[in-house]
């Protein structure tokens, strides 16, 4: 492993392409931190806006005139705002105005930290696109069907479980797909509230390296590689969901 | 009438808007009955059916199930009107058995899954003695080979015999065909008929909307004739098909040329 590394120094200095994450052993840690945290990131807000879709769903559907609104001006505030300045909004407007609390040491902290900021505010943005592509899902399950559920006495959460969603999410599967890549990338603006995930850390790389092109491409590759992770483990959802008759 | 009443109607009404679709069905479903209900496309048979397990609210009038009302008056502002809670509505739909036209099976799930679906999740039964009944249940149809295939592989009467099948694995007290034949191809419907038929013989109380006359007039023990909104004319079968009172009925059977006994 050594040599492996050690080569990289040789690259650097034979042609001058500078890649400090593979052999300066500082850097490399810095980026694999990063890396994990990006994935973390991910894989959080990735189920907590599915189940805000799912949720937010359901209330649109019900019979209460006020939860459908609540749920729609949610969708308004969350669909129709950049997610960079949702991320600000929460970050430093939100949290400014709570109470901060005194850590170990004595020293006043704020409550949440700006990870579990950059958590809550993703989810929320790609959760209220959730919510109207589970929606979309869910009108184009037939009436009759719910109905053949109500008639072998459902209550409306039950069919909503047993019947609405599993075929509601076969159907809404494809813009599911699309809109967690787009979560996926758009963790990076978690940058912006310096969470050190891999935009924020190679940022640091290239400011004490001077090795912008590099950490560009690399950055490019990994996120292919992250995206084409979340795009194969749906594609296998989606195939193990299958059935005969279902348009997928 | 023979038997203690299951189901029954007073001053049944149902208004889609301006439509105003039944206007007073007073009907007594007793235990054992074969009902058929027969009538013109538009004389409500469809939806007297579905106000029978509320899969329509009435507008006007109550159902009754062992003669207790379903539904509760709640008076609000000097108005009195029936209010169906959820819960109450899915107690007797648990009790009253539907099967639909267009058959309605859960498109995700195999024939078994479907049939084992209401006892796991209403019922709440175990998952080998659910899988268990349903394969008698399937058994019962004619369809145990079968049993792991998905709807979309299986033929229209082969669709509605699992869904016979799945309205039975409930144990209903009352089944409801709503033109269980209709969106067939003809030479499917003898298959889903002989299982109705059989279901007939065993003594099961049934509601049948249908216009196989032929059918209804072996199996039903008493007939109804629906003509805009109310019950023109009811009787044996006998008595109804062959020597019909109400010229609206002797047209109505005119029409069906091929109608013999």
């Amino acid at each position: 492993m050594a040599a492996f590394f050690d080569w990289f120094r040789w690259l650097y200095e034979a042609t001058g392409i500078n890649l400090t994450i593979l052999y300066d052993a500082f850097d490399r840690q810095r980026m694999v931190a990063g890396f994990w945290t990006t994935v973390w990131l991910c894989l959080v807000c990735i189920a907590l806006s599915v189940v805000i879709g799912v949720v937010g769903a359901w209330l649109q559907g019900s019979s209460l005139k006020w939860t459908r609104r609540a749920v729609q001006g949610f969708i308004a505030l969350f669909r129709d705002t950049p997610p960079l300045v949702q991320i600000y909004f929460f970050y430093f407007g939100l949290g400014a105005l709570l109470p901060r609390v005194p850590n170990a040491y004595g020293i006043p902290e704020p409550v949440l930290t700006n990870v579990q900021w950059a958590i809550i505010s993703l989810s929320l943005f790609a959760g209220a696109f959730n919510i109207e592509i589970f929606r979309s899902g869910i009108e184009a399950v037939p009436r009759a069907t719910v109905e053949a559920a109500e008639a072998l006495g459902y209550s409306r959460l039950r069919a909503y479980v047993h019947v609405v969603l599993p075929l509601a999410f076969r159907i809404c599967l494809p813009a599911l797909n699309n809109n967690l890549v787009n979560l996926v990338k758009t963790t990076t603006l978690a940058y912006a509230i310096a969470v050190p995930e891999m935009l924020y850390v190679a940022k640091q790389i290239w400011s004490d390296a001077t090795n912008v092109p590099e950490m560009m491409v690399f950055l490019l590759l990994a996120y292919v590689f992250l995206v084409g992770c979340v795009v194969w483990v749906m594609g296998r959802i989606e195939r193990r969901l299958k059935v005969p008759g279902i348009g997928l | 009438m023979t038997g203690a009443a299951i189901l029954r109607t007073e001053g049944l009404h149902k208004r889609f808007g301006d439509l105003h679709v039944l206007r007073g069905i007073d009907l007594r479903v007793a235990e054992g009955e074969r009902i058929a209900i027969l009538g013109s496309s538009g004389s409500g048979k469809s939806t007297l059916l579905r106000c029978l397990n509320f899969m329509e609210l009435p507008s006007a009038g109550r159902v009754f199930f062992h003669d207790r009302p379903v539904g509760t008056e709640e008076t609000r502002g000097g108005a009195t009107a029936v209010r169906y809670r959820e819960r109450d509505l899915a107690a007797l739909r648990r009790r009253v058995g539907m099967v639909f036209q267009s058959f309605n099976l859960f498109p995700h799930m195999t024939a078994l899954e479907n049939v084992m679906e209401g006892p796991l999740t209403v019922l709440r039964r175990g998952r080998g003695e659910a899988a268990a009944a349903a394969r008698r249940q399937l058994a019962r149809v004619g369809l145990e080979d079968r049993a792991d295939e998905y709807p979309a592989r299986l033929s229209g009467g082969q669709q509605q015999r699992v869904a016979i099948a799945r309205a039975l694995a409930m144990e209903p007290e009352v089944m409801l065909f709503d033109e269980p034949t209709s969106s067939l191809d003809p030479e499917l419907v003898g298959e889903v008929l002989g299982v109705i038929k059989a279901l007939a013989e065993e003594g099961r109380t049934m509601l049948l909307v249908t216009h196989e006359l032929g059918f209804a007039y072996h199996v039903a023990s008493r007939v109804l004739f629906l003509h805009e909104g109310r019950i023109l004319e009811e009787g044996p079968p006998e008595r109804l098909m062959k020597a019909p009172r109400e010229e609206r009925l002797r047209t109505f059977l005119a029409r069906f040329s091929e109608f013999s006994f």
